[in-house]
């Protein structure tokens, strides 16, 4: 089903050069159940990240609640090839990896669980360069509050 | 068959603006079910496809750690009036739902 | 230049100014009246928590400033907050600002706040500038605090700030009311309620949960444009960043907060862009550090009017931005203060200001007569209940301040004799009023300390390593070095057990030496029966803790506080927001 769908997409863009990344691109499984961030990046990536203040990562300094984490991820970088997500203390710290067509702006939502409070790392490779920010997060009890 | 995707967009300029919903317990594997003192077994979300008219624009790759019911928004350029988006997704069991709009001039609901 | 001539230049040459603050040589006829300035006055109060009448409220002798917030306001006690602002010790003014020989201050100088006596007050400031030159803000926990409040679900307030003319609020406490109580009752309000950093919830949204705005999410109107004395004022509202944390999120299932710094910068400069204000004004329920923090990194704003954190903070602090300056203020709790600031703006921008933090002294402030009929009113139906007596107070009863206030200790010492626990936790809340010794604890005291949409009581096991937890985790909410990691109120009170505090530690080594009454060694793998009340997660089986305490104060009949459980701090022995701490380790 999903390979039928990525033929699609073949036939639709034609000859398109950015393309084939894209479509060639399959899930990254080891990544997924590595336990720590460093192995998951190099099994996905297969280079460090270097630092980017064109990253933004937004996210709560103090999580509302560790299940359900708001997280966006945006960026000014150019050739933005995919947007990855983080949380350096979580099992498997790994969350979710975005590959994104130039047709897609580079920013993307969605909702992460965090175990505890963490280091959590946006990724972005773009241009063949992978690059990264990171912001810490806090997830606590509640209450006492006043 | 998984549960229906929610979907919503909107146009600003050439820009649609797509947010979804997809309703999935994306269980981790690591719950544990205080009746067998076992885990629930890990159910969630593997991959995500997104098409405009046809054309695979986006692929997200995530992992037990992605909220239940999750939602996710993202924009996509020089989208027009009657372009048409789906969303498709595949979880670990095999299980998958897919939906798809037409993009309209005024902000309109789908949903289940 | 002698103090007083030095006392006035800050007060209306810059900044800040008591009663004393803007009168040359003598008090004169109304030490309230002052000199005029500017062409706009902004009239706040905020963190009232209900108080309709007159009351005692003491100040801390423990507010630590950690990191960057050391030795700065709020974090002065007693002594060095009246040399920083050059008050003399034994005055009215230091009997408002500072805990010091709180009793005998109080005796002399009587009760403060009340809203008879400050609607006269607001009236008077604002008849001084004339009509249409002046805003009345409130910067919220306005609806929460009072027995009236709650057994009214905060109506009583919103008719209260109907009368006192509130034309601008945002919110705290408002939001634990149920979502729809809060929806009703900003309905009756005749002013804007204003929060831009309230959101709902993606699924709510999806689900067509109602939104002032539904594209942006926004809950409430973000932020209201004036017109004051000929110039516009754009005033956006900060609600409390963390209420889903520190409050029961139950009530709200649909709304999500954060300090949302970078939304508010979008919305300044969206707002200086399209609606050219000649000034910009946050009414901000942050807290002092958050604002200040806040200040530093969002450019654009001329003053941030702040609450939450209760402080009585006589003079702004100036705070420096990538645009320019920013004021930060905030204007204590109860009723107590009004502040007064008041504004030279011109095209555009704002050329000047002088800020006056008002104290509201009940004996110096004939009550408004229709706000003191309204107010008997509310009373009336409820009044047996308020003036039940309870016990008589052998010692001074107070909460605020980082660790155990003796109400606190009264309460944790009830929860663990009612609830027959060796161990209680009771929040470190910053509402509550104080009692006089020799004076009689009624119901309505007792309901100062707890009125509240959640105060059940549990009785229950915990572990050792649970409690360390728990302690670790509200030391770091109060003590971590950057603010915008900090949330909720103090430290949690407890009975029963001592500890050792060090708030200059990390996160999981500020607390040791946990050891109980009995001089047991709390154990990590150990059981302990621990009673508590105001669980936030979900809500607790047993009784609410007012009658617990008011069951407790019965049978005592005279309290006094014979050991309280306060930490022995470590690292802070040198900290200007400690002072008369019996505590206190190199």
């Amino acid at each position: 089903m999903h390979r039928r769908l990525l033929l699609k997409g073949i036939v639709a863009l034609g000859a398109m050069a950015a393309w084939p990344r894209l479509l060639l691109a399959a899930r990254p499984d080891a990544a997924f159940i590595a336990d720590n961030a460093e192995d998951a990046i190099k099994d996905v990536f297969g280079q460090a990240p270097v630092h980017s203040d064109q990253i933004k990562l937004k996210i709560p300094d103090i999580a509302e609640n560790g299940a359900v984490v708001p997280v966006t991820v945006s960026t000014d970088l150019a050739d933005v090839e995919s947007i990855s997500i983080i949380v350096a203390n979580n099992p498997t710290p790994f969350v979710a990896s975005f590959d994104m067509s130039p047709r897609v702006l580079p920013s993307v939502s969605v909702r992460i669980k965090m175990g505890e409070s963490s280091q959590v790392m946006a990724l972005v490779k773009a241009g063949g360069t992978l690059y990264s920010t990171s912001r810490d997060v806090k997830v606590t009890i509640g209450g006492c509050g006043g | 068959m998984g549960k229906p995707i929610k979907i919503r967009a909107k146009i600003k300029g050439d820009v649609a603006e797509i947010k979804a919903l997809m309703p999935h317990d994306m269980e981790s594997g690591l719950r544990m079910n205080p009746d067998t003192d076992q885990p629930y077994p890990a159910h969630y979300i593997t991959d995500v496809v997104v098409e405009l008219n046809g054309e695979v624009v986006m692929t997200a790759y995530w992992g037990q750690a992605v909220s239940k019911n999750p939602y996710v928004s993202f924009s996509i350029k020089g989208a027009v009036i009657g372009d048409t988006v789906k969303l498709h997704w595949n979880d670990n069991e095999g299980d998958s739902s897919e939906t798809e709009m037409v993009l309209k001039p005024k902000k309109k609901r789908i949903g289940t | 230049m002698n103090r007083r001539d030095f006392v006035w230049m800050l007060g209306c040459a810059s900044s800040a100014g008591l009663l004393s603050g803007c009168i040359r040589g003598e008090l004169r006829d109304d030490p309230y009246e002052s000199a005029a300035f500017g062409n706009a006055r902004l009239l706040h109060f905020t963190d009232c928590h209900a108080q309709l009448t007159p009351i005692y409220f003491r100040e801390p002798n423990v507010n630590i400033g950690i990191g960057g917030a050391a030795g700065r306001p709020p974090h002065l006690v007693g002594q060095r907050l009246l040399d920083y602002i050059g008050v003399t010790g034994g005055s009215r003014d230091a009997y408002a600002l500072t805990y010091l020989d709180f009793a005998a201050a109080a005796e002399r100088f009587g009760k403060v706040g009340g809203f008879a006596h400050l609607k006269t007050l607001i009236d008077r400031q604002r008849a001084e500038v004339g009509d249409g030159n002046s805003l009345l803000l409130d910067g919220g926990d306005t609806w929460q605090g009072s027995a009236t409040s709650l057994w009214t679900r905060g109506t009583d307030m919103v008719d209260a700030c109907n009368m006192l003319g509130v034309d601008i609020m945002t919110g705290h406490w408002e939001f634990t009311y149920r979502d729809d109580e809060v929806m009703q009752n900003i309905e009756r309000f005749d002013g804007e309620f204003i929060a831009q950093n309230v959101r709902v919830t993606e699924d709510a949204l999806f689900d067509g949960a109602a939104a002032y705005d539904e594209d942006s999410g926004h809950v409430f109107k973000p932020y209201s444009i004036r017109e004051i004395g000929g110039h516009r004022i754009a005033v956006i509202g900060q609600a409390f960043p963390y209420t889903p944390i520190a409050n029961p999120q139950r009530f709200i299932p649909d709304w999500s907060f954060g300090i949302r710094d970078d939304d508010m910068q979008e919305l300044v400069d969206s707002i200086r862009a399209t609606e050219k204000p000649d000034a910009v004004i946050v009414l901000s329920h942050n807290g002092m550090d958050v604002d200040v923090k806040m200040a530093g990194r969002v450019s654009g704003v001329d003053a941030i009017l702040g609450g939450h954190t209760h402080d009585g903070v006589p003079r702004p602090i100036v705070v420096e931005n990538s645009a320019g300056k920013t004021l930060v203020t905030n204007a204590g709790s109860n009723g107590k203060f009004l502040a007064v600031l008041d504004l030279d703006i011109g095209k555009g921008k704002v050329n000047g200001y002088r800020y006056r933090l008002l104290p509201v002294f009940a004996n110096l402030i004939p009550a408004d007569a229709e706000m003191q009929s309204y107010i008997d009113g509310i009373r009336k139906p409820y009044l047996d209940k308020l003036e039940e007596p309870l016990a008589v107070a052998g010692t001074l009863l107070y909460r605020r301040g980082n660790f155990n206030g003796t109400f606190d200790q009264v309460i944790c010492d009830a929860l663990m004799d009612v609830g027959d626990a060796e161990i209680s936790l009771s929040p470190g809340f910053r509402w509550g009023t104080s009692v006089l010794p020799g004076d009689t604890i009624t119901m309505e005291r007792v309901m100062d300390q707890t009125a509240m949409t959640y105060p059940e009581t549990y009785s229950r096991e915990m572990s050792g390593a649970e409690i360390k937890t728990i302690l670790e985790s509200v030391a770091d909410n109060l003590f971590h070095t950057d603010p915008y990691y900090q949330q909720g109120g103090d430290m949690v009170r407890l009975g029963g057990l001592n500890f050792s505090c060090d708030p200059t530690a990390n996160i999981n080594f500020r607390i040791s030496d946990l050891i109980l009454d009995d001089g047991r060694m709390l154990e990590a793998g150990k059981n302990y029966k621990v009673a508590g009340w105001a669980t936030v997660a979900s809500e607790s089986p047993g009784p609410p803790v007012w009658d617990v305490v008011a069951e407790y104060l019965k049978d005592k009949k005279t309290i006094t506080v014979d050991k309280m459980n306060s930490p022995k701090l470590r690292n802070v022995a040198d900290n200007a927001g400690l002072a008369d701490y019996a505590n206190t380790l190199e």
